[in-house]
């Protein structure tokens, strides 16, 4: 008989084939990383009621197999191949497969050229990915399965990457929309993705096989991958074994051993402890309770609510996962508190507590009320309270209240990251997380729960263990991997419960707030946060930084209990507080629409609640609420700027079409190209604005899922113009740009320069159309007709040079019109804001973060927010060049630098940096946009975009920059 | 003790006292190339030290100085400095630093205004960085790149190319296990010993040194069995420097495998060809393009001779490279000459030789995020799998939290294909 295992990251496969091939045993169980202990009982069974005295042979599978199978000396076949062995075998007219498991997503193509596809190191769209977004939702994945099968509406997901799912699913949960559409539309994320990252432009049709763990347990997951592939794949009863029985059919060749052997091996595998590990938290229980003792010295004044008599104010700190509301008295005193789980809707947990505090105290008088968080526009409307107040504010006064001059304070939530310094009594820098430096509470929470632990008790373990495991700080993708090799290596529960919050506590400090030493932060500290709850965090968050810092008895409630206080200085006559009538008879009703009044399409949900009060979620401007334009749009370059290039219109001329894909350099470059091509006699067609639809049309084609949004924007644009018809396409190559005169060189970064390249190579479709991707140098002008001569020849045969002259000169003189066009505008926008009053915000980053898809709008919301959004080449021929400490080389980035450098004695202005997820080269020039600023005392602000956006991370930036401003 | 001068920008001077005084720090990549790069500046009279100091603390010293986005080779080699200049070893009132520049359109070109800034935070200003380019970005008055160190260069690198590139041969397939180390050893301590005596640097002694070191190799004992033949290209720093891919290579040869890793002489035939192909893409200066193009023949004689050798001394028993014209000629249609960021078009060209010559299963290696290879390394796989229906390439990311039992595992399912194939072709 031969055996295959397949040891995966969460679960233990197995298979006993018998000599005719088919299987004799199958088992299947989650090994919760005990890996050699489960094997060694799979195998005993075996033994004992399967093979009763026969011999067998046996051969590991997996990815947690790989490292068992080498150190105990067991022969080893990779998991992909052994799928495919099992295909062949069992389905050998299958055409392709598609296999997740735990951590990987795989698609093997079988016919017509075999092609195995692995996800990379950044990939969701897996099994734990699924299992993430389940337990966010309260859900175990099958009863999220069974929710799905009711859904209504998919929302776009993105699950590229868990922490960008979250931050799409969380602003949808506390806006409302119901948990069965979101179920549903995360299975058709991880369908999109899994597709797209794997496929890469190969076709998936023929014979489908699904495999693995999450295709098979979950029959909606199954759905969304049919409508996705608009097919309908098999999933075969043995559908979980497929890599289990490859490894037992590869147990006939000459790698195979033999089972008591392999007993024997793994009796012999003992813990190496070869993992990277740090000094224990604490050496002794003594040193603990001392510890404890200092912590236990932080306590906020408390009053007994019974008793009290007088007015009291309400504050409610509605977070990603939990709801927070404080009560306080005219004094101060907290009177009463609440914490709870939100469960994903805030709304009826508040309602809950009010009617609750009403019912036993009917007397009670709630003078006035504040809410901040995640939630607070929508609580403010459904219960009338009287203001609302960004997080970092309700922090900083509550933060005040424990240590006056306090000069940082770190707030470490469920879902979020703040922390913010003080100068001068006022915010300064505040630092958020973003992707890839998620660690946050939740991500403890989850891992305890896949250990088979409550939070609390899990982090207790880890006070005293002998050797915390480094496990580095990135993404929850990679601390999953880590976590298994430590685990491999012989790390205990107790040296990974420590090690875990070393890399949260590392991953704030070197990832977020990125310090270079302790020092940095200041050393008078308010920590606070759920999970400063944990000792262990706040332990190792005190060694680290070398400092004794402040852990007020209410960490949790900070935001709740600075609302409180904010409510109390701006208590006016009355509150607009609902009644207790209202309270008892309340409604509350969710719709979910389309806003169709301009190109965002914002997904709005209506929350309706009784007495006319309504609340919409997901829109981006004002205009869905207040149902017309603001007239704000006139001090918006970024659509001014959109407006003004999308007035370049086909001419219609004598030498045909061309089209231009609209993205990455031609926001920049369009009046240029335009103008040269329609000065020969074309007609210049450009593709449709980006949207969701044309994105998605073009990802099966993107080769590096890693590279930025903008540029796999392009793909859709190239497949948009084909399907328009035009069959000739002008994208060119350009390593340089224009010299402006204010860096050290002129490149285009890579990406730009290069991004023809890869589309040429990977786009099927262009077979047999005129892909123009040449080099071209428009930074020398001299050289460029006669340059362009050449390369424009073999496609349209030799155009007189003085054509192409007067082409030319009229393209560069365009060129330049255009740009002193906008920084004309620019000069008068600004001049209306400041007779307006108004601040004026430099909204920086690259030309194409005008395209509305993908920057989100954030332009408009700053708008929205009341100041005046200028972009900044309206102000970088302002500056002389000037010298930087990087080496300023690219010709959008030097006019980032110059921006930065002439708002320094702007009072009124203050620079916000877009950053697509991705760009290498903004590695660098944040950290100098950063220094610049702050030599003159400005608050650096850095938004993050993707291909999905969370703009409620924005508005808390762009609110504390404001709120920062005013003080 | 040397005074500290500063340039017109602020820019601390590597000054002539220096040079007498202070010990320059250089960071590891490839071991044989820079053991004999770091005798040539001795010979020169640069104090210099190669930095051998490796393990975890780098990568730590690397996070904490080096914005975490930023790829993973600055971390390593700033986390490199960073770790020795905290060590203790050295008196950091006479030390200095040096590091690459190649003044490309990549971040790369940026490392040494990252070192700067590490340097700032880690409060050691006083500390001065050397570039190293042959693109006139920085000079310094106690640093000068002659023509004459340039020469000495160049001979190293043929050394280190040819010792590595026989020593990948033939270790796979030696009778005495360590026999072919054992070599490249002698021949790197004898190297040095003529550096040190101011030889070795002539095309003459070139060749001459060439022809015994193939002439050495080919008499070791070996015995050629069917291997799986793995090339390794990617990101110049993450393919060479062991503890920034995890060591790849020893992997590859535990498990079975003989692996190329293209030389360093077509990287800089590159460098220095892009130069002209600036010029003959957007117009330039004739004068620089006639200079340009000596530098550019002298190189490729170097490498003529090196192939020449290895063919006439080789006995038919090592693969010879492809020489630069003959991998410029096999990308033309594929991607673009003016693709020069990074590794540019070359990586994808190395692909194309290495699948011609029998290496069709390949370890694209980048850092995570490189953006040169967004376009010339992962953008190219497709069109390579076109016109090589053979080649098999895994891309590989490196960084400080991807964890080797991932990466090994995609390795290792292209290995289980390319095992495949070989037993099909037998």
């Amino acid at each position: 008989m031969r055996i295959g295992l397949d040891v995966g990251s969460t679960t233990i496969k197995c298979v006993v084939l018998g000599d005719d091939g088919q299987i004799v045993y199958q088992a299947y169980e989650r090994h919760f990383s005990q890996i050699t202990q489960k094997i060694t009982e799979f195998l005993q069974k075996i033994q004992k009621d399967i093979l009763k005295g026969e011999t067998a042979q046996l051969t590991v599978s997996g990815s947690a197999g790989m490292g068992i199978a080498q150190t105990c000396n067991l022969p080893f076949v990779q998991e992909v191949y052994a799928t495919r062995i099992a295909t062949s075998k069992r389905i050998p007219d299958t055409d392709v497969i598609i296999e997740l498991g735990g951590e990987d997503a795989k698609i093997l193509f079988l016919s017509g050229g075999l092609e195995v596809r692995m996800n990379g190191s950044c990939a969701g769209g897996t099994g734990a990915f699924i299992d993430q977004m389940a337990t966010l939702l309260h859900f175990s994945p099958d009863e999220m399965n069974e929710q799905a099968k009711q859904y209504e509406k998919i929302y776009t997901i993105a699950s590229r990457c868990g922490v960008f799912a979250k931050s799409d699913i969380q602003p949808l949960l506390n806006q409302g929309a119901r948990k069965s559409d979101i179920s549903a539309s995360i299975f058709a994320a991880v369908a999109n993705q899994t597709i797209a990252g794997l496929a890469q432009g190969r076709k998936i049709s023929g014979k489908v096989l699904y495999l693995g763990g999450p295709l098979t347990f979950l029959s909606e997951l199954r759905k969304a991958f049919d409508i996705a592939l608009q097919t309908t794949g098999l999933c075969p009863d043995e559908s979980l074994y497929f890599v289990a029985i490859g490894a037992a059919l590869c147990s006939e060749n000459e790698f195979s051993i033999d089972l008591d052997e392999a007993l024997r091996n793994i009796a012999g595998y003992g813990s190496k402890a070869a993992f990277l590990h740090i000094p224990p938290l604490f050496e002794s229980q003594e040193e603990y309770e001392k510890f404890q003792a200092r912590h236990a010295a932080s306590k906020a004044p408390t009053g007994d609510l019974s008793t009290y008599k007088g007015p009291v104010f309400l504050g409610i700190d509605a977070g990603s996962t939990t709801v927070k509301a404080v009560l306080i008295g005219e004094d101060g005193c907290i009177l009463d508190s609440v914490y709870r789980s939100n469960s994903g809707n805030p709304v009826p947990i508040v309602r809950e507590y009010l009617l609750d505090l009403l019912g036993k105290y009917p007397h009670l008088a709630i003078a006035s009320s504040a809410v901040t968080g995640y939630g607070e526009e929508l609580l403010k409307n459904a219960f009338g309270i009287d203001f609302g107040l960004v997080e970092t504010m309700a922090h900083f006064t509550a933060a005040k209240r424990f240590l006056p001059d306090v000069d940082f304070v770190i707030d470490i939530g469920g879902q979020d990251m703040k922390c913010f310094k003080i100068r001068n009594g006022a915010i300064d820098n505040i630092f958020l997380n973003e992707a890839c430096s998620s660690g946050c509470g939740s991500f403890l929470q989850t891992f305890a729960n896949t250990l088979g632990y409550d939070i609390a008790e899990f982090a207790k373990l880890g006070l005293f263990a002998k050797r915390p495991v480094d496990l580095g700080s990135r993404c929850t993708v990679f601390m999953n991997s880590s976590v298994k090799q430590a685990q491999k290596d012989g790390a205990t529960t107790e040296d990974i419960s420590a090690g875990l919050s070393v890399s949260v506590v590392k991953n704030a400090i070197y990832k977020v707030i990125r310090a270079a030493s302790p020092e940095e932060l200041g050393r008078r500290i308010v920590v606070q946060g759920g999970t400063f709850l944990n000792d262990a965090v706040l332990r190792v968050f005190e060694q680290e930084m070398g400092v004794e810092v402040i852990r007020p008895d209410i960490s949790g409630l900070m935001g709740a209990y600075g609302a409180a206080i904010y409510a109390k200085e701006r208590a006016g006559a009355s509150s607009s507080l609902i009644s207790l009538d209202e309270l008892k008879n309340f409604k509350h009703e969710v719709k979910v629409t389309s806003c169709g009044l301009c190109s965002n399409h914002c997904r709005l949900t209506v929350n309706i609640f009784g007495g006319n009060r309504r609340f919409i979620g997901g829109n981006r401007c004002e205009k869905p609420v207040t149902r017309r334009s603001g007239n704000d749009s006139q001090l918006d370059m970024y659509t001014y700027k959109l407006e003004k290039l999308l007035s370049y219109t086909p001419v219609p001329g004598t030498r045909g079409k061309i089209g231009f894909p609209m993205g990455l350099n031609f926001y920049e470059l369009l009046p240029f190209w335009h103008t040269f091509f329609t000065k020969l006699g074309f007609e210049v067609i450009l593709s449709p604005l980006s949207s969701r639809e044309l994105y998605i049309q073009g990802q099966s084609t993107i080769p590096s899922d890693t590279v930025c949004f903008p540029a796999k924007l392009m793909h859709g644009h190239v497949l948009a113009l084909l399907q328009k018809g035009v069959d000739t396409i002008f994208y060119p190559c350009m390593s340089y740009n224009f010299d402006e005169g204010l860096g050290d060189n002129h490149y285009n970064c890579p990406v730009v320069a290069y991004y023809p390249e890869v589309i040429a190579a990977n786009t099927p479709d262009l077979k047999g159309k005129t892909f123009i991707h040449e080099y071209v140098g428009i930074h020398r002008r001299k050289d460029f007709p006669g340059k362009i001569q050449a390369i424009l020849e073999p496609y349209f045969g030799t155009i007189p040079l003085s054509e192409i002259r007067h082409a030319s000169d009229a393209a560069y003189g365009e060129y330049e019109a255009y740009l002193s066009g906008i920084r004309a505008k620019g000069d008068q926008m600004i001049q209306q804001a400041r007779q307006e009053g108004k601040p004026i915000i430099v909204l920086s980053g690259r030309p194409y973060h005008l395209d509305p898809e993908i920057n989100h709008g954030i332009n408009k919301l700053i708008t929205s927010l009341g100041a005046a959004v200028i972009s900044e080449d309206v102000l970088s021929h302002k500056v002389q060049r000037f010298r930087t400490t990087v080496l300023n080389q690219w010709t959008y980035h030097a006019r980032l630098y110059a921006a930065a450098k002439y708002i320094g004695n702007q009072p009124d202005m203050n620079l916000v940096q877009l950053v697509s997820f991705g760009c290498g080269v903004d590695a660098i020039t944040t950290d100098e946009v950063r220094s610049i600023l702050e030599q003159n005392g400005k608050i650096y602000t850095q938004i993050k975009i993707d291909e999905i956006t969370n703009l409620g991370a924005v508005k808390i930036r762009l609110r504390s920059l404001f709120a920062a401003l005013e003080q | 003790m040397a005074e500290l001068k500063f340039n017109k920008n602020g820019r601390l001077l590597f000054t002539k006292e220096m040079k007498r005084e202070y010990t320059i720090l250089c960071p590891m990549m490839l071991p044989i190339h820079f053991e004999l790069f770091v005798n040539v500046f001795r010979n020169c009279g640069y104090k210099v030290e190669l930095l051998t100091n490796d393990g975890p603390n780098i990568v730590q010293e690397g996070l904490k100085y080096v914005h975490n986005d930023t790829c993973y080779p600055a971390l390593l080699v700033i986390g490199q400095f960073m770790d020795a200049l905290h060590s203790g070893k050295y008196d950091l009132d006479r030390t200095a630093l040096i590091i690459t520049q190649t003044g490309g359109g990549c971040r790369a070109s940026n490392y040494i205004h990252l070192l700067r800034k590490a340097l700032h935070k880690a409060g050691m200003d006083h500390i001065p960085v050397i570039s190293l380019n042959l693109s006139g970005l920085e000079s310094n008055p106690g640093f000068h790149l002659s023509l004459s160190i340039i020469r000495k260069m160049a001979a190293a690198m043929v050394y280190g190319d040819m010792l590595m590139l026989l020593h990948n041969q033939t270790k796979p397939y030696e009778t005495t296990s360590g026999s072919s180390q054992a070599l490249v050893d002698t021949w790197t301590q004898r190297l040095s010993q003529q550096f040190n005596e101011n030889k070795g640097m002539t095309l003459k002694e070139e060749e001459q040194n060439l022809r015994e070191i193939v002439r050495d190799f080919a008499k070791l004992s070996i015995h050629k069995t069917r291997k799986v033949k793995v090339g390794i290209v990617g990101e110049i720093y993450v393919k060479y420097a062991a503890f920034a891919n995890n060591h790849l290579e020893d992997f590859l040869a535990e498990q079975g495998c003989e692996v190329n890793v293209p030389g360093l002489m077509n990287f800089l035939l590159f460098k220095v060809d892009n130069r002209l192909e600036d010029i003959r893409l957007y117009g330039g200066s004739r004068i620089k393009f006639a200079v340009v193009q000596k530098l550019f023949a002298y190189l490729t004689k170097i490498q003529d001779l090196f192939c020449h050798i290895l063919e006439t001394e080789g006995n038919g028993k090592f693969e010879i490279p492809g020489s630069y014209a003959h991998i410029k000629k096999l990308v033309r249609g594929v991607i673009g000459y003016g693709n020069k960021m990074g590794e540019g078009w070359l990586l994808t060209a190395e692909m194309l030789e290495l699948a011609e010559s029998g290496y069709e299963n390949i370890v694209c290696a980048q850092p995570f995020g490189c953006l040169p290879n967004h376009i010339c390394g992962k953008g190219m796989v497709h069109k390579i799998k076109a016109v090589n229906p053979k080649s098999n390439i895994v891309p590989i990311d490196y960084d400080p939290s991807a964890t080797k039992v991932n990466q090994e595992n995609r390795i290792k399912l292209m290995l289980a294909v390319a095992r495949e194939n070989l037993a099909q072709s037998e």
